[in-house]
């Protein structure tokens, strides 16, 4: 397969803050339509992984293809534009405004969208939004401002804003975190519906391997910047060294049993 | 045909304003319509500073482009001769808008304060320029004769009736177009990034150009409010320029907020009628009662004499 074929690919990337290694020789391929969890404990280079896709932070050096197009340097705006789109783990919104105009705020950041005179809740608009909300199940939030919104529908909604761009990439940083424990699966039952109706290729940072084993085709393991760990849920969680450096489940003395 | 019918809203009401207010100018007393063609014209300068607030920066320095359009106005009138009071009132705005041409993406990069001392920077080199021109009449700036109006120049009786028809006409004109580009997909999103420029970044927007957009409007309204201002007053000088009348501008859009276009006019007017009348009881401390006057509304309209609408709005949204 080449890199067009892939939905993101990187190629020997490289980020260093002074003497910290973010992300040294990163080489994954990530196929059009997977739903792919980045693992690791904190500091290991998955928010670093995520941000230079996005263009927060520019690698030193190595590729970011989108298929095959190399993105690495642009700016947020430039590679939104060419359908990556992404949530934040401290959902990013605008406080100020209602549900529904948060969303009509996104629906008219899409590309040729921004005109002096067209009406931002234009009918086409407006459908768009009360479908996206009833979508994620937002629709009895629709009038409320931002500021009056529980934890978990601001995840929601900062994912909804998120995919009315139609991406073909979609990050996801950490959505169920700050979310309580009752409320992960439902909440990611309801994100996993809404985007099973997108033909978008979905990489979500996630700490909770129960959230990872059951929504994830594939797991990216880092510790220290480096890849320790590319495959199936089942194998990739399984692995020594996911299990040393990641969810901590590898005992000392089983380690010594097997030296 | 949502757009439609909000665009036609936004029409109609700004036409039945006009109207109205130019049926009401005939009847009205001169001091008055001279008042309201000030409170339109300086309107005009802090409508500009709003749709500068809505993205998220307040401008102090739009005493330039009000200069500029006065002088623009004053000097085609004396040097090329041209008298029609809408050429002359669109010629200042153009000026206004060309010399910010240049500054539009430089003073964009900045936020806050930064943004704010920058734009003031701006208004005190014009200041001073005008200052030392003897061209441009000094310290004392210089006199304009009496505009016409399509060709007709009117009999001293209508003058001041001609310059209030023609302001407030404008006036509204720009503010409907204004009301448009707020609604727009634009406005929206440029009011969006007062709120998080992050995620309107990356929702694919850049907000040094919304800004910029926004200050080249601003850079229109208020040149077009300067000409206007100096066809109603008959006399251009560079205290246009200088930053207490960048002052009063800003005072004017905080007393608006940043959600309506009309509040902006209203809020001019208002100012006009406190000063006026406070000088008139008060001489030597009119200052006083503007200051009080703020700052009621700063405790009681924290958001502008505009947010009582947009209060309305939401409440009648959310029925």
């Amino acid at each position: 397969m080449s890199a067009h074929d892939f939905a993101i690919s990187a190629r020997s990337l490289e980020k260093r803050f002074g003497a910290v290694v973010a992300a040294s020789d990163i080489n994954v391929d990530i196929p059009a339509g997977a739903k792919v969890s980045l693992i690791g404990s904190n500091g290991a280079g998955k928010t670093t992984f995520v941000n230079m896709i996005t263009g927060y932070i520019k690698p030193d050096s190595g590729q970011i293809l989108l298929h095959g197009e190399n993105i690495a340097g642009l700016a947020p705006r430039s590679i939104a534009r060419l359908g990556v789109a992404r949530s934040f783990q401290i959902p990013q919104l605008f406080k100020e405004m209602t549900v529904f105009d948060n969303m009509l705020v996104a629906i008219a950041s899409q590309a040729g969208g921004l005109s002096f005179w067209r009406t931002a809740r234009n009918t086409a608009a407006q459908e768009r939004a009360a479908e996206l909300l009833e979508r994620f199940e937002l629709s009895a939030h629709t009038h409320r401002t931002v500021g009056e919104l529980p934890g978990g529908v601001r995840k929601l909604l900062d994912i909804a804003m998120a995919l009315t761009r139609q991406p073909k990439v979609l990050l996801l940083d950490e959505p169920t975190s700050g979310v309580s424990a009752d409320e992960k699966f439902p909440m990611m039952d309801t994100v996993m519906r809404a985007l099973s109706q997108e033909a978008v290729t979905v990489l979500f940072v996630e700490h909770d391997m129960d959230i990872v084993d059951r929504y994830a085709d594939r797991v990216i393991a880092f510790y220290s910047g480096r890849v320790i760990a590319d495959d199936k849920p089942s194998i990739a969680l399984a692995s020594a060294d996911v299990q040393r450096y990641v969810t901590g489940t590898l005992s000392d003395r089983k380690e010594h049993a097997e030296d | 045909m949502n757009s439609l019918s909000s665009s036609m809203r936004t029409l109609i009401a700004g036409i039945a304003c006009i109207a109205i207010l130019l049926v009401a100018g005939t009847v009205m007393p001169k001091w008055l319509t001279f008042l309201i063609t000030m409170s339109a014209a300086n309107g005009l300068v802090s409508l500009g500073i709003v749709s500068l607030m809505r993205t998220g920066v307040v401008s102090f320095g739009q005493g330039m482009v009000f200069a500029l359009g006065g002088y623009t106005a004053a000097l085609s009138f004396g040097n090329l001769g041209i008298t029609d009071a809408v050429l002359l009132a669109l010629g200042g705005g153009l000026v206004a808008l060309l010399v910010a041409l240049p500054f539009a993406l430089l003073i964009a990069r900045y936020r806050g304060i930064f943004f704010a001392m920058l734009s003031l920077a701006l208004s005190m080199v014009l200041y001073g320029l005008l200052m030392k021109s003897q061209t441009m009449g000094g310290s004392d700036g210089f006199n304009m004769g009496r505009v016409s109006i399509f060709g007709v120049r009117p009999t001293d009786s209508w003058s001041g009736y001609a310059s209030y028809a023609v302001t407030v006409t404008l006036g509204g004109l720009v503010g409907m177009a204004m009301r448009i580009y707020f609604d727009s997909t634009r406005g929206l999103v440029a009011l969006a990034s007062r709120d998080n420029e992050i995620r309107v970044e990356y929702l694919g927007s850049s907000v040094q150009n919304l800004i910029a957009a926004n200050y080249l409007i601003a850079a229109f309204t208020g040149g077009m409010g300067g000409a206007l201002a100096v066809m109603a007053l008959g006399h251009v000088e560079p205290e246009f320029s200088f930053w207490t009348t960048s002052g009063d501008f800003v005072f004017v859009a905080i007393l608006a907020g940043h959600h309506s276009v009309i509040a902006a006019f209203i809020a001019s007017t208002v100012l006009e009628i406190v000063r006026s009348f406070s000088s008139s009881y008060f001489p030597n401390s009119w200052q006083l009662s503007l200051g009080l006057f703020l700052l009621a509304v700063i405790r009681f309209l924290p958001r502008g004499i505009g947010s009582i609408w947009e209060a309305k709005r939401k409440k009648g949204e959310q029925a």
